[in-house]
């Protein structure tokens, strides 16, 4: 299985509270395979705001973003630039 | 009153916004939703049951989006909550759960909507951050609504309400009261929620009385009961006898006219009657507040927060852009004096940009000074932006959370070297600053003598203070009971600030909130406070209040409060001595 996966820092003041999350949530959801959000051991389904959340990742947290399909490449890439964005807030 | 058979009920709460307003009550409660029925579905119906539970999602979701497009343009920005409980309401945690458990136990989309929202509660209740534990509401707000949807329980459309009601309710989500029109309401009553809720929040923002934390009050009062919401006591009265109705119709007209009355009144000076003149400054955070200061009659700005322009940004803000917005300030409210605290990022607040670190007790942690001594490049560049501006005004230079004489000492090295090079680069800037401390810590409380011939001036930052000093988190609930600024431990250290302080011929400042809560005067006033500062809204009360009292009685009524052992006599003594002069200004009876 094809497996592509990038590093990233949270730095938005809040960390991956309700509003971040549901952007990461809103894009992984368009995705035709799995997104995956790791933190350290643990390891959620990106498409869950719900579940990001339970990870309570604070700012200066390092996350991994993971797909199962090449053909997700897009979305990654997407939800990567909106947390080095810092979502824009 | 058309119903001569009611009694006359009183209920007290929370007063999470002052005022009286009287009128019929309006009650918007779920019911229904809380009372859920379990029953098995029949496996060959299964599938129908999902497809209920979807289409009350689908109409959840419909919902909301009409609230967002219709939403009161004031309360606009909030919207931002009800796009992410959109998103929430398709969560596979929720949604894709509910499904499942639809399937697995074969039982009604209520009741297994209710078990999947049960267990995400505990999930989020057992987080340690406060912020993530709030978000458990989030996940309540909006099952609620699907709830709703699914027990076919009546809309309660709030954006319907076509009279001039009181709003009753268990708890407001923030998608109800942003489809609240505003001018229909003429104030809030609910179960749960206190001060800092967002019903609160709401409600003082638009200036309606709120009474909230009533725990029966969605049980007791019926839609269209006549009832008196008195917001600055906490109490709702429900039934009101025609005797109650005429007294509190008196009052009401009387808290107008002491708002009207304190507000024109804001731009005399706080002088007591014996012609003791208190400065009543404001606290500030984003430059754009000093109108606020200024329009409420402050006499200057005693606490200008710096964290916002760290907060909001991805780098540190440079010197000039500190500058800037130090000067938009400065200028505005010049010649009155602008006192600038030096950064304090902490715990509660997040942490800088560029810090990478976790504290298991942030309270107690790498914050305010500490932060910047170890940071001094960023403190420096602050540092100089505030000796540039104070060339231009009355400023002076506020260090939170100082906890040892080092600390004042390394402060002071640091503003010399940064003025010689100011002076080195032929800047133009003022040396000779006046440099204030924040006593917020017990060891500087302790050390304050020392401490007092080091600097031109003290702050008293009662909230931190009383924090520290009577080991209370004030965001715990369990424990925040506890916290009262009138603790005699409390009272002592203030008087032990003060006296040295003036012994050592320095002047001492409060600037947390209970500086802006006008029954605290007689208090701070008897220990002999020199200035106050606080939220600009309240600075026109304050003022009302010191007027109408006298220094030498109060130092007199200060030997009363020193002989008391507890919080609660002590609380007991100003109110039974205070509150009537307070409440005559408010109701004039």
């Amino acid at each position: 299985m094809y497996t592509l996966s990038r590093d990233v820092v949270i730095i938005n003041e809040l960390g991956l509270h309700a509003r971040s999350a549901a952007g990461i949530a809103k894009l992984a959801q368009n995705a035709k395979s799995k997104v995956w959000l790791i933190m350290g051991e643990e390891r959620v389904d990106a498409s869950s705001i719900i579940d990001i959340l339970s990870l309570a990742c604070s700012k200066g947290s390092k996350i991994t973003l993971k797909i199962d399909e090449e053909s997700d490449i897009d979305i990654l890439n997407e939800i990567i630039e909106l947390i080095k964005k810092g979502f824009l807030e | 009153m058309s119903d001569t058979n009611a009694i006359e009920i009183v209920l007290n709460g929370i007063g999470a916004s002052p005022g009286i307003c009287i009128g019929k009550a309006y009650s918007v409660d779920k019911e229904g939703v809380d009372v859920v029925r379990k029953y098995f579905i029949e496996k060959g119906n299964l599938p129908g049951e999902i497809k209920r539970f979807k289409a009350a999602v689908k109409k959840a979701k419909d919902e909301l989006k009409a609230i967002i497009k219709n939403s009161h343009e004031e309360l606009r920005q909030q919207s931002y909550i009800l796009e992410t409980h959109i998103v929430m309401l398709k969560d596979k945690m929720l949604y894709g759960r509910t499904i499942e458990t639809i399937e697995d136990e074969r039982i009604n989309a209520e009741w297994a909507l209710k078990k999947v929202v049960s267990n995400l509660k505990s999930m989020f209740q057992n987080m340690s951050d406060p912020y993530l534990k709030e978000r458990a509401a989030d996940i309540v707000h909006v099952s609620d609504r699907v709830m709703k949807n699914l027990v076919g329980a009546e809309p309660v459309n709030i954006a319907d309400i076509r009279k001039r009601v009181i709003l009753i309710a268990q708890d407001l989500s923030p998608a109800e009261t942003s489809q609240i029109q505003l001018e229909k309401i003429k104030g809030f009553v609910t179960n749960r929620g206190g001060k800092a809720s967002h019903t609160g929040i709401i409600a003082r923002t638009l200036e309606i009385p709120a009474v909230l934390g009533l725990d029966q009050a969605t049980r007791i009062i019926q839609n269209d009961d006549l009832i008196i919401v008195d917001g600055t006591a906490g109490t709702v009265i429900v039934h009101p006898t025609e005797e109650t109705l005429v007294k509190y119709e008196e009052r009401k007209i009387g808290y107008e006219e002491y708002r009207a009355a304190i507000t024109r009144g804001s731009y005399l000076a706080a002088e007591t009657t014996d012609g003791f003149q208190l400065p009543v400054m404001g606290n500030i955070e984003l430059p754009e507040e000093v109108v606020s200061v200024i329009d409420h009659g402050g006499d200057g700005i005693g606490l200008y927060r710096t964290e916002f322009q760290y907060l909001n940004s991805s780098v540190f803000p440079s010197e000039d852009e500190l500058f800037d917005k130090y000067m938009d300030v400065v200028e505005v409210i010049a010649p009155k004096p602008v006192t600038i605290r030096t950064l304090d990022i902490n715990g509660d607040r997040a942490i800088a940009p560029g810090a990478e670190r976790d504290e298991i007790n942030p309270a107690l942690g790498l914050r305010a000074i500490r932060y910047c001594l170890q940071n001094p490049e960023i403190f420096k560049t602050q540092i100089r932006a505030i000796l540039r501006v104070a060339a231009y005004g009355d400023v002076r230079i506020l260090i939170p959370m100082i906890s040892s004489c080092d600390e004042i000492c390394e402060t002071k090295r640091i503003l010399n070297e940064v003025a010689d090079s100011l002076d080195k680069e032929g800047a133009v800037f003022k040396r000779d600053i006046k440099l204030g401390i924040m006593i917020e810590v017990p060891s500087a409380v302790i050390m304050a003598d020392v401490m007092a011939e080091k600097v031109d001036f003290f702050s008293i930052g009662t909230n931190d203070l009383i924090q520290y000093s009577l080991a209370i988190d004030r965001g715990n609930s369990e424990v925040a009971y506890l916290y009262n600024p009138l603790h005699p431990a409390i009272i002592h250290v203030i008087k032990h600030v003060a006296d040295v302080a003036h012994e050592k011929g320095i002047k001492v400042f409060m600037c947390g909130e209970m500086a802006s809560d006008p029954i605290y005067m007689p208090v701070l006033l008897g220990l002999g406070l020199d200035e106050l500062s606080m939220n600009p809204q309240s600075i026109p009360a304050v003022k009302s209040m010191v007027r109408s009292l006298n220094i030498e009685d109060v130092k007199l009524f200060m030997q009363d409060v020193l002989k008391q052992t507890s919080a609660t006599a002590i609380t007991k003594l100003v109110e039974d001595t205070y509150s009537s002069i307070l409440y005559d200004k408010i109701y004039h009876e």
